[in-house]
């Protein structure tokens, strides 16, 4: 058993004009995360500190939160890795809605805006059974589909930091993801958003968005093999037009 | 209050939800859905499944296989006419899933290839690694996204449902962004909310399972069914309660007890060898298992832990390409939340509370007997899985009944008549107004995690694996009282704005009604069948209980309690049989030498 001190960052814009810290003592488990923390202030020290998460397990997403200023899923920050005090704040780069909980809508448009789904290139009917697509074509784009959309690669991103029309990591690698599909045909019309100026080439190359990501999705790679991809289709329109899809 | 008007309400967004809306659109897009969900869709529980999905694929597997499996795992409770139905249609949806991109693990010819599960007698498990929940639900939110008639309502707490003049005509629901309460009128409503595994201390289950479309239901007339049956799952992380597949014994991970031994010999489900090999040992159904670990820490053959007694499971020998390749996310699991490298160490294990297999009673067309009113995925039961789910059918039941529930809420909004808005409105309201009496109730000085840990703990005192009429009653005594103490609480945060306080004492009368069903259901069943097995009635007794349990709602008063028969279509109730005295039994069968199974 060790106590912590706990900072957690509270807003409530009812009453709040700005943002504060509140201090909270909990007496911690050797293997509690910081979640677990947080939970014992709800139940036991104050009932209106707001936060989500739901899974305790880091694959629903709900938890994203800066732990000492690092984007953190708390369901898997350890405490033991913070040896001094801990610091909870909102996700960065998001607006606050309340305590640790941030508005979100800024990405589900921008997911929404990528067209995350198969667009197929040869429509099949289920009486014809399943697609083939090897363990080798799957390969090509699987690491794309473990986006959790946690966002921390958001609140990690330098250039999403400075322009929020930045269509951003976890966006741009679920857009690659489908275009790698084999089963799809929809990258042209993915394109509009993916190869815009806040598409793939908003993007600096920081790689804050691949070391942030809690389920070791590279968007920075896909990002960067997209701006191959879209230079490619790019020049393709001026030497062979007739191969625009 | 503020007022939506669609056609069909769908409350819940995860793996049900997703599909009877995507159903909807593609059916009749002039349909209007206003899909209501208390978290963002990619955050619903379908999320945590790891395992796979069941439906027949291979050659040599068969859809009476299939039947038979899930009939006999169910302990003959099922409701055979909905297995039928429900194993016919689990190969086309899943295929459905993989035309929408469901990244499925492949052979390598590129099919979708199948993985062995507890008491499956051949390879019917579609899975993507040990990711398969995550997947099926991520393809099925990013597939909805392009329908345009599917408006969503995300992070919508709803809190009842509206019946005038016995037709289901709407819900209401809190935005958790504002505050406001928001009156959905519709021609249906569909709930597909999830299940209930926070009713009990330790849970694979995520905090949003507190059971609410289950009590609104209940609250609203339709009977909870078969509300005993609670499944343990054999293997969770100590502690956590984190869930490691049982796919890890698909693989061939092995179960041993503190002498390293493989304990599951000694429970009719041996031989241990040779290994690995289906519908035996390891690969027994959940409930057995479960059962197995109680008799084990009764003769001390379990490892204590400062979470509780446990076993061993031991996947080394699967090596680490296989484990990487197949089992990724649950190294990733043991290593970071227990410090055990299944390639290296064994990991503790013991059962955790994994899934309700009662719930919402339903017809096969997943209609409750409220017009207009239907139910699909944990928080119903129609009854495909009995007295014990067999692992992987529960990610196939959210598909077919999903989809079910979603054409036929279509065709009621299709044929329904307008209502009386000005009733519907006035429920609304007084909907509206139990809420904000809520959020004024007096500080009593009552606290609700007081009152939710010991709903919980004695839940799982009276109703865990083992029952007896004593604990039971014990604990239907305490959770009269708990009820009584609930309107002791207080809201505390008075903010408008995502208040999860509230939320949480909504969610904890919603626990308190379902915990309820739950050990009321239990006290009442005098046999042992399934994942209801009580010291006091060791046998199954079709005799009195080949029937389900009806839990009705009373008020303040605990549940009325009826009885309904199964549907038997084909399968007689016969003994539950695996590992070698399954084999002998079905050489007999062939009239072949009886012995002959035993190497099979």
């Amino acid at each position: 058993m060790r106590q912590i001190e706990l900072e957690i960052l509270r807003y409530d814009p009812e009453t709040d004009s700005e943002p504060h810290f509140e201090t909270y003592q909990v007496p911690c488990d050797e293997n509690w995360v910081v979640l677990d923390a947080i939970n014992h202030v709800k139940d036991h020290i104050d009932r209106s500190v707001t936060y989500r998460w739901s899974c305790h397990m880091a694959v629903c997403g709900s938890c994203g939160m800066m732990v000492n200023g690092e984007p953190m899923l708390s369901c898997k920050a350890f405490i033991r890795d913070y040896p001094g005090k801990i610091r909870v704040e909102p996700l960065a780069n998001f607006p606050i809605e309340k305590d640790l909980v941030v508005v979100m809508d800024d990405f589900m448009e921008k997911l929404k805006a990528s067209k995350p789904y198969i667009i197929p290139k040869e429509p099949k009917s289920v009486d014809e059974g399943a697609y083939t697509q090897t363990p080798l074509q799957l390969e090509a784009f699987r690491q794309y589909a473990m986006c959790i959309n946690c966002m921390l690669c958001y609140a990690a991103c330098p250039q999403y930091a400075l322009n929020d029309e930045f269509v951003g990591p976890a966006a741009l690698a679920l857009t690659y993801r489908y275009n790698m599909d084999s089963r799809d045909g929809g990258k042209a019309q993915r394109a509009a958003m993916f190869a815009k100026s806040e598409g793939v080439w908003e993007c600096s190359f920081v790689g804050a968005c691949s070391e942030a990501c809690p389920k070791h999705v590279d968007p920075a790679q896909a990002i960067q093999l997209g701006k191959m991809d879209s230079a490619i289709d790019y020049f393709k329109s001026f030497l062979m037009p007739w191969s625009r899809s | 209050m503020e007022i939506v008007s669609a056609d069909v309400a769908i409350v819940g967004a995860g793996g049900a939800g997703l599909r009877a809306a995507i159903a909807i659109a593609q059916e009749d897009p002039s349909l209007k859905v206003a899909l209501i969900s208390k978290v963002y869709p990619m955050r619903s529980h379908t999320v945590a499944a790891e395992g796979g999905a069941a439906g027949v694929i291979r050659a040599e597997d068969s859809l009476e296989n299939h039947f038979n499996d899930t009939v006999a795992g169910g302990d003959w409770l099922t409701d055979q006419d909905a297995v039928e139905l429900f194993i016919e249609d689990a190969p086309r949806q899943l295929i459905q899933l993989e035309h929408w991109g469901c990244p499925w693990s492949r052979t390598p010819e590129g099919q979708p290839n199948t993985r062995p599960f507890g008491g499956m007698k051949i390879e019917r498990t579609w899975f993507a690694a040990d990711k398969s929940g995550f997947h099926i639900l991520h393809t099925l939110f990013q597939t909805s996204i392009q329908f345009e008639s599917i408006q969503r309502f995300d992070e919508f707490y709803a809190t009842d449902l509206i019946l005038d003049d016995g037709q289901c005509r709407g819900v209401v629901a809190i935005e958790m962004r504002t505050g406001q309460i928001t009156l959905f009128k519709a021609k249906s409503v569909v709930i597909a909310a999830g299940g209930a595994g926070k009713i009990f201390p330790f849970t694979t289950n995520g905090a949003i399972k507190t059971g609410d479309g289950m009590a609104m239901a209940y609250r609203a007339g339709v009977p909870l069914k078969d509300m005993e049956f609670v499944q343990y799952h054999p293997t969770g992380l100590p502690g956590t309660g984190i869930l490691l597949t049982e796919g890890c014994r698909g693989e061939g991970g092995i179960l041993v007890n503190k002498d390293g031994y493989r304990y599951l010999q000694d429970y009719g489900l041996g031989p241990p060898d040779p290994w690995p090999r289906k519908k035996a040992m390891e690969l027994g159904p959940r409930d057995r298992l479960s059962q197995a670990f109680w008799h084990e820490q009764q003769k001390g053959n379990t490892i204590p832990t400062a979470y509780g007694d446990t076993v061993l499971l031991d996947m080394r020998h699967l090596g680490e390409k296989k484990i990487n390749e197949r089992l990724p996310f649950v190294r990733d699991l043991a290593s970071s939340y227990m410090g055990k490298d299944p390639v290296h160490e064994p990991v503790p294990v013991r059962p955790v509370v994994h899934y309700m297999m009662g719930g919402i009673h339903t017809n096969i067309d997943a209609a409750t007997p409220v017009s207009g009113l239907f139910a699909a995925g944990e928080c119903a039961c129609v009854s495909i899985n009995g007295a014990n789910r067999l692992g992987s059918n529960s990610l196939t039941e959210l598909l077919v009944f999903g989809r079910r529930a979603g054409l036929g809420a279509a065709e009621v909004a299709r044929r329904s008549a307008a209502g009386n808005d000005a009733a519907v409105e006035a429920k609304g309201r007084e909907a509206e107004a139990r809420i904000v009496a809520l959020t004024q109730r007096e500080d009593k000085g009552e606290s609700l995690a007081t009152v939710r840990d010991a709903m919980s703990s004695t839940l799982e005192e009276g109703a865990g694996i083992y029952r007896t009429e004593a604990s039971m009653k014990a604990t239907c005594d305490v959770l009269a009282q708990l009820r009584q103490r609930e309107p002791d609480i207080c809201v505390k945060d008075k903010s408008k704005v995502f208040n999860t306080d509230l939320m949480g004492l909504l969610e904890l009368q919603a626990m308190l009604q379902v915990a309820q069903t739950v050990a009321v259901s239990a006290l009442a069943r005098q046999e042992s069948r399934g994942s209801h097995q009580r010291l006091d009635f060791e046998k199954r007794d079709d005799e009195r209980y080949l029937k389900h349990t009806l839990a009705a709602y009373r008020g303040a008063e605990e549940p009325e309690l009826s009885y309904l028969d199964v549907v038997i279509t084909k399968s007689q109730p016969a003994e539950r049989l695996y590992g070698g005295a399954a084999d002998a039994a079905a050489a007999k069968k062939k009239g072949d030498d009886p012995g002959a199974g035993k190497a099979a």
